[in-house]
């Protein structure tokens, strides 16, 4: 069902549900940008419509709500250990359509992968997404060519025109009380967008064979290797553990997962010193394949979603999508060769 | 000719070597301008000039080959571009008011430059609308951050921007990255601990580089601005020397006081037979003794919290 209401309704829609949910969103910390007098957009709890970032693409995705970047898993003291508890209250999460369907692969990976992560499950459980429409794209997405652009696996749609907010709402608990909040209750279609500036090409015949181009070279130099590709990627779900010993009494401690890079230097280190992808290229080869080759052959679906966040925030201005659209030439080389 | 001289180095013209020719100097304070005052500046130089323009070393232009007698229509068409630059001026179309203290000169600071902590040109200009026009010798800089491309240093006043940094520990992932940028480009003030990184204060110097290299965002800088103020440095013939640190982690608002009450103290204190009546501040305290400049400098000023002076100072530099 549908929904126009101002601002002030929605916030009183928000006020209702944030005693069950605490909501997150798109949200800008003054100041909190890296470089002195910018902003950071990430996301954050809000507790009002005016809060939240509508304009701007957030740095970093909705990712560290159900995978938080610092996880306690359990706490141990000598012979006992005791899980770390989950949250009670449930989340809502405003996001856009290409990370909805990020949330699809993030589920994939921990709740269809073998086995379900009950880390995950018990947080994921209790999310409802509340999608925000695109009008048009912004410079660096590339969702359609990714058909990521459209999404209709959402609890409520919104659309923002000036201060008047649109809603589409599915959940059906939540429709007595937008309807109650509603200046008029109509058809309301959340937009999409059909075009992006960005455009990506990935060649049907891609396979592992480019591993051998020389397309990869470039970033051994170029890359810096510091991981702001994966951490503000919305489909990077990799992490590594921590044995946390309290240093005033190293008996007692904590077991913790925080995010990791495959671009971060130890990622593939093994015992002994050895490390698997030892240049940046290799790894920036890795991430690339990943993102659109070996998911997608054990999956069916490409795992990039075409946000294009690890665009805007790699300080070398190495453009992924760049590198996506040299695919073919890199697979035309190796042809070549045989 | 009658010509005095002395006025006319007030009104920011120059004596130079050829008799009866002058030089217009102009100033830019904070570095940064308008381009179209550009086209002024060139339309003083083609029109009353020799058609050069040279390039301050205080990020101004001197505008040479200037004849005495058209000295008051240089000045009438350097209005708008006093007027463009809010420079306070005593009366209109009648050029600059006074020269003794120098213009306060900036780096690009944050407007452009990554690693600036803040606009460097908004406070330069801020510290200008407060002491212009005087006749005292005063010589102040002001730079982004303690890179100190614009050589505070060898300034009476070094304004060099820091940054406190803040962690947010949640948002850490054990890089390493600000550590090692720490370690390589700053002063090692960090030390990974239990996974985290760990700020040792005595060592920061307030450059940002953890925030800058953060890939996570979890260090961000504190929305307070902080500043070190370093102190009486200076070039020149007698005893050229370095300026020291005098207080770091301190505000703009604190910084304003001092060099205004630093006014006091040198109208108080100075050589009243000083030639042309300029004399270095650093000799002024070197004669009165830095507790009694301190004194002075510090009157009604409240420091914030974390605010580290540093007493007394000692300048080193060449002696002859």
């Amino acid at each position: 069902m549908g929904y126009h209401m101002d601002q002030k309704a929605f916030d009183q829609c928000l006020l209702k549900l944030s005693k069950e949910y605490t909501i997150y969103a798109p949200k800008r910390f003054d100041g909190k940008g890296a470089f002195s007098d910018t902003d950071l957009i990430r996301y954050g709890e809000v507790k009002t419509v005016e809060e939240i970032e509508f304009n701007e693409k957030s740095r970093f995705s909705f990712k560290e709500i159900l995978l938080p970047i610092t996880q306690t898993l359990f706490y141990f003291t000598e012979n006992e250990i005791k899980e770390a508890d989950s949250e009670q209250r449930g989340a809502i999460v405003f996001l856009r359509s290409c990370d909805l369907h990020a949330v699809k692969r993030l589920d994939e990976i921990y709740l269809r992968n073998g086995f379900e992560d009950v880390y995950y499950k018990r947080i994921r459980e209790k999310v409802k997404f509340i999608l925000i429409g695109c009008s048009e794209s912004f410079d660096s997405c590339f969702c359609v060519d990714m058909g990521t652009n459209r999404s209709k696996e959402y609890s409520a749609g919104v659309d923002k025109k000036g201060e008047d907010y649109y809603l589409d709402v599915k959940e059906e608990e939540w429709k007595e009380l937008f309807s109650l909040n509603a200046t008029k209750e109509q058809d309301v279609t959340i937009p999409y967008v059909t075009e992006t500036k960005t455009t990506v090409h990935i060649p049907e015949n891609l396979s592992f064979a480019v591993a051998k181009s020389t397309m990869w070279d470039e970033y051994d130099s170029r890359c810096i290797a510091c991981g702001r590709c994966n951490f503000s990627c919305p489909t990077c779900t990799c992490f590594t553990m921590q044995d946390l010993f309290y240093t005033d009494n190293g008996k007692v401690g904590e077991r913790r997962r925080v995010h990791a890079s495959c671009m971060v230097d130890g990622f593939t280190g093994v015992a002994g010193g050895g490390q698997y992808r030892k240049k940046n290229g290799e790894r920036m080869r890795f991430k690339v394949l990943h993102k659109v080759l070996d998911f997608k052959q054990r999956n069916g679906y490409q795992m990039c979603v075409g946000c294009g966040r690890c665009d805007d925030v790699c300080p070398e201005y190495i453009s992924f999508s760049n590198c996506l659209n040299h695919l073919e030439e890199g697979m035309k080389e190796v042809s070549d060769h045989e | 000719m009658d010509m005095n001289t002395k006025k006319l180095k007030k009104n920011a013209f120059r004596v130079t070597k050829v008799r009866g020719i002058t030089a217009s100097r102009i100033r830019v304070p904070g570095g940064h301008l308008d381009a179209k005052y550009l086209s002024k500046i060139q339309e003083i130089a083609e029109t009353y000039g020799n058609g050069t323009v040279h390039i301050t070393n205080r990020q101004g232009f001197e505008v040479p080959g200037i004849r005495f007698e058209d000295m008051p229509k240089v000045n009438e068409m350097l209005q708008p571009i006093i007027e463009g630059l809010e420079i306070n001026q005593v009366e209109p179309n009648t050029g600059y008011s006074a020269s003794g203290t120098r213009n306060v000169i900036a780096c690009i600071g944050n407007r452009v430059c990554p690693y600036a902590c803040y606009d460097t040109t908004s406070l330069a200009k801020r510290i200008e609308k407060e002491i212009f026009p005087n006749d005292l010798h005063f010589k102040i800089a002001l730079t982004g951050c303690p890179n100190d491309c614009a050589k505070v240093r060898m300034h009476d006043f070094g304004i060099m921007g820091m940054t406190l940094p803040m962690l947010d520990r949640d948002r850490c992932i054990s890089c390493g990255a600000c550590v090692r940028a720490c370690k390589k480009k700053s002063t090692e003030a960090l030390k990974a601990v239990n996974f985290r990184p760990q700020r040792d204060e005595s060592k920061c110097i307030g450059c940002g580089e953890c925030v800058i290299n953060c890939p996570t965002s979890a260090w961000t800088r504190d929305t307070n601005k902080y500043f070190r103020l370093t102190l009486m440095g200076r070039s020149g013939k007698k005893n050229p020397r370095l300026g020291e640190d005098f207080i770091k982690w301190v505000d703009a608002d604190s910084i304003v006081k001092i060099i205004k009450n630093t006014y006091d103290y040198v109208t108080e204190y100075i050589d009243k037979d000083a030639p042309g009546g300029k004399e270095h501040i650093g000799y002024i305290i070197d004669r009165t003794g830095f507790e009694e400049f301190k004194k002075w400098a510090l009157k009604d000023v409240e420091l914030p919290e974390c605010a580290q002076i540093s007493t007394p100072i000692y300048w080193k530099g060449i002696k002859y």
